[in-house]
């Protein structure tokens, strides 16, 4: 079972629904003996960094997502979820993260041509690097959904895919259990329910 | 890099969509299930869908059909009408929406968007203005394009985007149902006043216009248009490979 977790934030519906599609059971869920007894954990997230951060703190969830994710239970940030993941983000001031991936969170405007609108919204191209057992069924060129002002940044040695936005963006990272996609698998049609699907294949 | 969106827009009014629409291959044309999961599995790269119904109790059918387009289409789903406070957003986010448009509710209520974006991020909040020339100055229309706000409509896209809107679409009364192509005089006044992804809508009437649209105005990002998809006269994996031949990058699928 996939524990979605619910803090208050994002579409959790699709991606909910995402899951079930697949065949793997999801349940969106803030109940601690759930998410300890589940297979995986997705943290989702749209908003601003601090307040989805606020949340995930006082809910008590992201006490629980750290301790799950150091014994070793496959753990997937999506879009604001993955920043989640870093330690630090300049969203608004300076905020803390979790910690589990090294790197900031920083504004696409400070290293994008001027020219090009911010939010980063819509299909773009995936150019993977390594191989991250998230794209097994997918190529280098295949296209995902984004939507975003900020990027993960100093996380260059745990980025598993970068997308071209005039300069190459943080597109997903990962290091060793924990795994983070700036893009939205559960909105990115066939080629991203089988990355979620990939996702499910992971052993813990 | 980063590609053009194409984009069909479903009216939805007695669970039914709007406009006529005749595809082979499809047993209920008017189903709003059904016709998103064409388009999805056609290339359409985000879904449009507006509420047009106007009682409570439509409403919540609307929002049932929304959820059964959520459990097996997965792009974005942008979801408007009747959408006037912050209950109206929690409604459709609840139900698989991905951004909410908002239109008379922010005419209404200037600081519906402001507090939209605060809550649910920029990303979620889509202004729609409808706008026709009226003595040579572009003005806002309310209630579906039947009533003159006399407000200058360029001021307040640039005011909604500061308020927190993340992309604007802007909708041509002046060339929608002319089937010419795009207002890109329009158009083009609004992308020199904002940096948010603008959707261009109104006008459509053949592929060719979305080249003409991409192509005289790089900025825009996304061409939305409904009948013409409707009617098929222009399929969207057709349109796909003439913007891809004109160098326009497109999502083939």
């Amino acid at each position: 079972m996939v524990a979605v977790i619910d803090y208050g934030v994002g579409n959790l519906f699709s991606l909910k629904s995402s899951f079930e599609i697949l065949g793997s059971s999801a349940c969106v869920t803030n109940d601690p003996e759930v998410i300890e007894s589940s297979d995986r954990i997705v943290l989702p997230g749209v908003g601003a960094f601090g307040d989805a951060a606020k949340k995930l703190s006082d809910s008590g969830m992201a006490r629980i997502v750290c301790e799950q994710a150091k014994k070793g239970k496959p753990i997937l940030g999506i879009c604001l979820g993955m920043q989640l993941l870093f330690e630090t983000s300049y969203e608004y001031g300076c905020h803390s993260g979790l910690a589990l991936i090294p790197g900031s969170v920083r504004p696409l405007k400070d290293i994008i041509d001027p020219a090009l609108d911010i939010p980063h919204i819509g299909w773009n191209s995936l150019e993977l690097k390594g191989s991250c057992p998230l794209f097994k069924y997918m190529h280098s060129g295949d296209f995902v959904y984004f939507v975003h002002s900020f990027y993960g940044a100093q996380c260059e040695e745990y980025v598993t895919a970068y997308t071209e936005y005039s300069v190459p963006v943080t597109a997903a990272v990962a290091r060793d259990n924990i795994f983070g996609t700036q893009f939205h698998p559960e909105k990115s049609g066939n080629v991203g329910l089988n990355i979620l699907k990939a996702f499910c294949e992971v052993k813990s | 890099m980063i590609t053009k969106r194409i984009i069909p827009c479903l009216d939805v009014r007695d669970s039914r969509v709007v406009k006529g629409v005749n595809f082979e291959g499809l047993n209920d044309v008017s189903s709003p299930v059904e016709l998103a999961a064409y388009y999805s599995e056609n290339g359409a790269d985000e879904l449009v869908f507006y509420d047009i119904t106007a009682s409570y109790e439509q409403r919540a059918l609307f929002t049932d059909i929304l959820k059964q387009v959520a459990k097996t289409i997965f792009i974005p789903l942008t979801v408007g009408g009747g959408i006037n406070d912050l209950s109206d957003f929690e409604r459709v986010l609840s139900c698989g929406a991905d951004k909410v448009s908002v239109n008379s509710g922010a005419i209404r209520n200037p600081q519906l968007v402001y507090e939209a974006a605060k809550r649910y991020g920029d990303q979620c909040v889509v202004l729609s203005a409808d706008i026709k020339r009226v003595g040579g100055v572009f003005h806002v229309f309310a209630k579906g394009g039947r009533e003159d706000t006399g407000m200058e409509a360029v001021e307040w896209i640039r005011r909604c985007v500061g308020s927190g809107a993340g992309e604007v679409v802007v909708n041509s009364i002046d060339t929608d149902g002319v089937k010419g192509g795009f207002d890109i005089g329009m158009l083009s006044a609004v992308l020199d006043a904002v940096s948010v992804p603008v959707i261009a809508s109104g006008g459509a009437g053949c592929a060719e216009d979305f080249v003409t649209l991409f192509k005289t105005l790089p900025r825009i990002s996304a061409g939305l248009a409904a009948s013409v998809f409707h009617f098929k006269q222009v399929s969207i994996p057709e349109l796909k490979k003439l913007l891809a031949e004109n160098a326009i990058p497109a999502r083939i699928i």
